[in-house]
């Protein structure tokens, strides 16, 4: 038996505090703590609509253990922008109807973005193999794919006026 | 009701140990990136009672590359590979192993050594390291033992690992100059697929002649094995078309796949005999 311990977690630049047994993923802990944008679809590394960063690396939450990320900073999709000041990937996902039921599309939008800052110019093939870790069952990821060129030109874009 | 274990979180090798030490490690698991143990334990087909965690073990996250050797750390993720220009010049196989390995999510967690670990015939860096003679290192608070990584496995997921080691690396001298290593993998998708047959192939040519063979095969057995009796074809001959037809039938033969939900076991014998033939023959068109 293993107790629970007290960790904080430090979500979207904001630390977080929680009693978690030792077997609690990361996935359980940012549900428990309300982050619930973040989706539990498989819990098996088959389904990517769990995936969050850790320090700028994407991963999937439901194959991570929460102790061992205390001290790490972890985003979810609403650290990345909100219906004010949304993210390019945002953005370009719902200007373009890469969005359906939106189960996928926090998980989706996580993966593109590591995708796009490992490559910021991927192919379209690149994006699919990029995204074969994540399902969606609703928009037959056409759309998804344009959305995430869409998104990689203007990220592209801004890069070129800094 | 969830599987409960304690979790122990080293700071360095010598904790790691220590922790694996601890009742001889006989309910003591390591945890490296999770993409299996986290799944296994959620099935409840590994039931550990205390796991150690090996993400802040930074002696084991290296890649060390010298003119006459490479050391890959047994925590190195297969996005590190990816990510290492000097795994590309030294290791071909293994990168084209790692850019076909799960999908973005699980390559970023994924280490070498749980590949490795796992034992499963389809795990696709075991092959391309095979090819390439990796020795892997196996270190326990008593001392550290190399094993040749063809000798590791004993069984279908079974190997020699006492439950107190610790996979601390693999390394192996690098390749001669005119030499090919490649890998390829067929699968029923191009991304996030399990192997259906995978060929790790290592050729050296010196004046005409091969002076080594390696060929390595994923998910044709219970364990990922070298084609020796193929490689013995090819060692010390001038290389022909004949001899590959030759080799490559000799690969099929030495393998034993079973039929599973991805393919037969005919298709894999057929596959494994093309994959074999088609890598030997580009690389020879390299070579020459
Ligand atoms: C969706 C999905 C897709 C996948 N696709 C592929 C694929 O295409 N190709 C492929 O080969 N695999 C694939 N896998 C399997 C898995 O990702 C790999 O086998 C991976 O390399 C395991 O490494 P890990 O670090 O996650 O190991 P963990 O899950 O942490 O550990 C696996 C096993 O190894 C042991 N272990 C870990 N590190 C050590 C060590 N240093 N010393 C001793 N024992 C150790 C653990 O105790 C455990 O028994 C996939 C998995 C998922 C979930
Ligand atoms: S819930 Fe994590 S990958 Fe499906
Ligand atoms: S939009 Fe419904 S699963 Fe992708």
């Amino acid at each position: 038996m293993s107790s629970p311990k007290k960790i904080t977690l430090r979500i979207n630049g904001v630390n977080e505090t929680l009693e978690a047994p030792a077997h609690r993923t990361l996935l359980e802990a940012l549900r428990d703590l309300g982050h619930v944008e973040v989706k539990c679809g498989c819990e098996k590394g088959d389904c990517g609509a769990c995936a969050v960063s850790i320090d700028g690396v994407a991963v999937d939450s439901c194959l991570t253990l929460a102790w061992m990320v205390e001290g790490r900073e972890i985003t979810t999709v609403s650290g990345l922008g909100d219906i004010e000041n949304p993210h390019p990937l945002q953005k370009s996902f719902s200007d373009l109807g890469a969005i359906q039921c939106g189960y996928c599309t926090p998980g989706m939008i996580m993966a593109s973005k590591s995708v796009i800052d490992r490559n910021p110019n991927p192919t379209d093939d690149d994006i699919r193999v990029g995204l074969s870790g994540n399902l969606c069952r609703c928009t037959g990821y056409t759309k998804i794919f344009e959305a995430v060129q869409d998104a990689a030109s203007v990220m592209r874009g801004e890069g070129d006026k800094q | 009701m969830p599987v409960e274990y304690e979790l122990d979180i080293p700071q360095s090798l010598d904790e790691a140990l220590n922790a694996l030490a601890s009742d001889n490690g006989s309910s003591v698991t390591p945890l490296a990136g999770g993409t299996n143990l986290i799944i296994d334990i959620r099935s409840r087909r590994e039931r550990p009672a205390r796991v150690v965690g090996l993400d802040y073990v930074s002696e084991l996250r290296a890649i060390d590359c010298t003119s006459e050797r490479v050391t890959i750390g047994s925590r190195t993720t297969v996005t590190d590979l990816l990510d290492s220009a000097e795994i590309a010049k030294a290791a071909p196989s293994l990168v084209d192993a790692a850019r076909v390995f799960a999908g973005h999510m699980v390559r970023n967690a994924a280490t070498v050594g749980g590949n490795i670990a796992c034992g499963s015939p389809a795990a696709d860096l075991v092959p391309p390291l095979m090819s390439l003679d990796a020795e892997v290192t196996l270190s326990s608070k008593s001392g550290s033992r190399t094993v040749a990584l063809a000798d590791y496995f004993t069984g279908y997921k079974q190997d020699v690992r006492n439950a107190d080691e610790l996979i601390t690396q693999v390394a192996w001298d690098r390749l001669p100059e005119h030499s090919v290593n490649t890998f390829r993998k067929l699968g029923r998708r191009k991304g996030d697929a399990i192997t259906v047959t995978g060929v790790a192939l290592t050729v050296v040519v010196e004046d005409g002649v091969c002076q080594r063979a390696r060929i390595a095969l994923g998910s044709v057995g219970p364990t990922v094995f070298r084609a020796r009796q193929a490689e013995a074809l090819l060692e010390g001959k001038v290389l022909s078309n004949e001899l590959f037809d030759a080799a490559a039938r000799k690969a099929a033969s030495e393998s034993s796949p079973i039929d599973d939900v991805r393919a037969s076991a005919e298709y894999r014998l057929h596959t494994i005999e093309t994959l074999t033939r088609r890598l030997l023959t580009q690389a020879w068109a390299r070579l020459a």
